[in-house]
């Protein structure tokens, strides 16, 4: 096998030293880090979970404060026991500031329920980043992968590893008629939901994302905003994913998953060629704006923001940045969320004081990217 | 621009919307924030909007819950009854599947692409599972033994239960 993540170099150092709360704090997401890695133009991550639960245990949400600590404490045992899960951070959700757990949940470590849960919950995160298992959210276990681009075939093989590692450390709810037994009956059967965040400007500007949801639902797949569901959609960023999980395979799913996704990045670069053919002018005029206003604004709020790094992302894909820009807009992606911000001020700051940092923080960046070259096209 | 909307509860203006999907139908809930507070809209744990919908058949719900009728299920292992299930849409326990099943079936076949699991299945489960399935044809055995007299059958199954729980990590029959 070629490279995995585990012989990055990004990984190396941080394979040595344990992963802290600190560290994985301070340190680029995997979101990011990885995204630099290869192609990753449209797909920008790959995300698979499966949902587990013990044997003859209620699940969390019905479960008694004292049997929900039990399940915890055996499968924060369990996972720590795993060399996959070794030199990880184990952390209750009880142990974590608010500010602490927004970046978690920012960072996609975490899911936003996760966060507001009571006792006896919390994650266990590997050393680099890649797998989380959230403990006691509405399954016992939620096992998640992440993976930078379009990796379903690896980000399965990992996660089916872990699992299968975790197996010989609990009895697993398993019937063989329905499969995984899980809290609510819409995981039922393989406790898998596989996604990916797709980064779709084209569609969006050439307003055809509502009859992109309305064929992609058709299919058994289901379009949410990058913070799952409910969460607006900013930056044209789209989460799809299976919305079945039972009556069919894991690799059946995936294949199918597969293949709607490969139609969508289709669509949307069919939209940008169209964009480019037609509306060359008005395409450029929203890449030239977005770039002056990252480059002098004073006050940008979140959403705003994500727009405007969408279209240079746009601009970067369409030859007008150079390449290595794509990997700085990710990377802002993530550091210009609520969460993020206020970290780096070690503290919580009030909306206003936020658009005003997010602003500052963005031209600082851009005072570093040169303007756009749209005869580079 | 169109008047805000009304609380359903009181003529106040309505701040918070809800919308809920329960059995695939889409129910919206339009509140002020006093009402939203005082029915636990904030608190994402212990909120269903199927309880406002029912309006004052939740509160009977709600009592019939504490006792409820014979002729509802309930969990023997862990006692989640019919209607928190209908109510939530979630499982109290693993065993509640075997419960309810009579409710899942058709819930199922509308929600999935199928109701039998074709992936992946856990290697230990499935043994633990068969062990379990052959603990009570030995039990079963056993007694029919003990009735019908044969007592060196009846010993053989004692035997074998005995080593059946102890690689299913039970304590032996005595």
């Amino acid at each position: 096998m070629k490279s995995t993540k585990s012989n990055r170099p990004t990984g190396k150092s941080r394979r040595v030293k344990p992963l802290t709360l600190e560290g994985l704090l301070d340190s680029p997401s995997e979101l990011a880090a990885d995204a630099s890695a290869g192609s990753v133009s449209i797909v920008l991550m790959t995300r698979i979970r499966l949902a587990r639960n013990l044997a003859a245990t209620p699940f969390p949400g019905w479960a008694r404060d004292e049997q929900r600590e039990e399940a915890y404490q055996a499968c924060c045992a369990a996972l720590t026991a795993i060399p996959l899960m070794k030199r990880g951070l184990s952390v209750s959700v009880a142990e974590l500031t608010e500010l602490e757990k927004q970046i978690l949940v920012e960072r996609h470590l975490i899911s936003r329920e996760l966060s507001e849960a009571k006792r006896g919950a919390g994650v266990v995160i590997s050393a680099d980043q890649a797998l989380s298992v959230m403990v006691n959210e509405e399954d016992h276990l939620r096992i998640q992968v992440l993976r930078g681009g379009f990796q379903l075939k690896k980000a399965w093989s990992a996660i089916n590893e872990l699992d299968s590692a975790l197996e010989d450390h609990l009895n697993y709810a398993f019937s063989e008629t329905r499969g995984y037994l899980t809290a609510c009956p819409t995981n039922l059967g393989t406790g898998m939901r596989a996604s990916a965040m797709m980064h779709l400007p084209a569609l969006v500007i050439t307003g055809q994302m509502e009859k992109v949801v309305r064929a992609v639902n058709q299919l058994g797949m289901v379009v949410r905003g990058l913070f799952g569901e409910g969460s607006e959609a900013s930056g044209s960023i789209f989460q799809i994913s299976n919305q079945t999980t039972l009556g069919e395979s894991e690799s059946g799913i995936l294949k199918r998953l597969g293949s709607v996704l490969e139609t969508i990045v289709e669509h949307e670069s069919n939209a940008r060629q169209r964009l480019l053919e037609a509306q060359a002018s008005n395409l450029f005029d929203k890449i030239g704006r977005a770039y002056g206003i990252l480059h002098n604004s004073h006050l940008l709020n979140s959403a705003e923001a994500m727009n405007l790094l969408s279209l240079i992302r746009l601009g970067v894909d369409l030859g007008h940045f150079p390449e290595a820009e794509r990997a700085r807009v990710d990377r802002l992606f993530m550091e210009t969320q609520p969460g993020h911000l206020q970290h780096t001020q070690k503290g919580e700051i009030e909306p206003m004081q936020r658009d005003l940092l997010r602003a500052s923080l963005l031209r600082t960046e851009f005072a570093n990217v040169s303007a756009p070259d749209f005869s580079r096209a | 621009m169109a008047p805000p909307l009304k609380c359903d509860l009181c003529d106040n203006p309505a701040t918070v919307h809800l919308t809920q999907i329960v059995n695939n139908k889409v129910h919206k809930v339009d509140l002020c924030e006093h009402c939203a507070k005082a029915k636990g809209v904030t608190d994402p744990s212990g909120f269903s909007l199927s309880e406002l919908l029912l309006g004052a058949a939740a509160g009977n719900a709600v009592a019939a819950a504490a006792q409820p009728p014979p002729h509802t299920l309930r969990c023997e292992k862990c006692g989640y009854t019919e209607l928190e299930f209908k109510k939530s849409g979630h499982l109290g326990c693993p065993d509640c599947y075997d419960t309810f099943e009579p409710l899942i079936e058709g819930m199922l076949d509308k929600m999935h692409k199928g109701t039998a699991h074709l992936g992946k299945a856990p290697q230990r489960a499935i043994e633990r599972q068969r062990l379990h399935q052959r603990l009570t044809e030995l039990n079963d055995a056993l007694s029919e033994a003990i009735k019908t007299e044969r007592y060196e059958d009846a010993a053989r199954c004692r035997d074998e239960i005995n080593q059946v729980k102890q690689t299913y990590g039970e304590e032996p029959a005595r």
